[in-house]
């Protein structure tokens, strides 16, 4: 009898110490992982490959980035512009806040997330347009090809 | 009964709630799994090409090395032929290699002086207009796996045709 009543009034309770502890490890796992940076990405353009298209050392001055999907169609601030021209006064704009804090328009940098499939010729004109309006630095974003 | 009193309040545990602070942990491991995706990096080829003025006086001077690039686009938007100031190359390798031998020996002016100017047909992939960037701007040293870079001045010539 007396051993029925211990056995049924017990709580058994599991050690919880080591699963919280590789919790945490996961979750710092995968915060020192999490890059917000990609945030400018756009799931619709993949990017050409390159051997040689390594991650800059330092963040750019003012880049300006402008998306390019296989059909031609720009993407510019969520955007999509199927007129080239319809980017002009987003340029405008974006050269009015650089003279506005009294910088130079060589300072902004104008990155152009292509697709592999875009035509040449659209990327052409895109930094001709962007020429244009005055901007002369232009950096064409691939994505790292690791060589095995 | 004092002494009885004493013995209870010793076997006491005070317990802290685990389930509330587990619930969250798990509700954040969640959302950082669910958020974690593998991106391959990204870099950038890095093209200086202001606008030409028309200037009264003398042209500027041409480059000391002049290299015209010419991609030619088949029907479908691949790669037709190349060409480097009209000598054919039939692959970016052996494009690659000739501009090594060029630009690649001990002398640095050579590199920092030349100048590859790329001419593509409208309807060309972007793709190999990056792969003919890549051929001509450097290499990654297979031992250091540092890039050596060859030809630093990129540009574009305009637009063929507008469509």
């Amino acid at each position: 009898m007396r051993i029925r009543k211990k056995s049924g009034s017990e709580i058994l309770e599991g050690d919880l110490t080591p699963m919280i502890d590789m919790t945490f490890q996961l979750i710092a796992f995968f915060m020192v992982l999490i890059n917000f940076s990609q945030s400018e990405s756009d799931q619709r353009i993949m990017l050409p490959q390159s051997t040689l298209a390594k991650p800059p050392d330092r963040p750019m001055e003012y880049p300006i980035t402008i998306q390019v999907m296989a059909s031609g169609t720009l993407v510019y601030g969520g955007h999509e512009l199927v007129n080239m021209n319809r980017l002009r006064p987003y340029l405008v704009n974006e050269r009015s806040v650089l003279e506005g804090r009294k910088r130079p328009l060589s300072d902004a940098t104008v990155i152009i997330r292509a697709d592999r499939d875009t035509k040449a010729g659209v990327v052409q004109k895109l930094i001709q347009v962007c020429q244009e309006e005055r901007f002369e630095k232009f950096a064409l974003r691939a994505k790292e090809e690791v060589v095995p | 009964m004092k002494f009885r009193r004493d013995t209870v309040r010793e076997d006491e545990k005070t317990e802290l709630q685990m389930t509330p602070m587990i619930d969250i942990v798990f509700q954040l491991l969640i959302f950082f799994i669910m958020t974690f995706k593998i991106v391959a990096q990204e870099g950038d080829f890095n093209i200086r090409m202001p606008l030409a003025l028309k200037r009264e006086g003398p042209v500027d001077e041409t480059p000391v090395l002049p290299m015209r690039v010419r991609l030619r686009a088949d029907a479908s938007g691949g790669l037709a032929s190349i060409a480097l100031n009209d000598m054919p190359f039939d692959s970016m390798k052996q494009l690659h290699l000739y501009v090594i031998g060029l630009v690649g020996g001990d002398d640095p002016s050579l590199r920092e002086d030349a100048e590859v100017e790329l001419d593509c047909d409208y309807d060309l992939h972007y793709e190999n207009v990056i792969q003919a960037i890549t051929a001509v701007s450097g290499y990654v040293d297979p031992t250091t796996g540092q890039v050596v870079k060859l030809v630093e001045k990129i540009k574009f010539s305009p637009p063929k045709e507008t469509p």
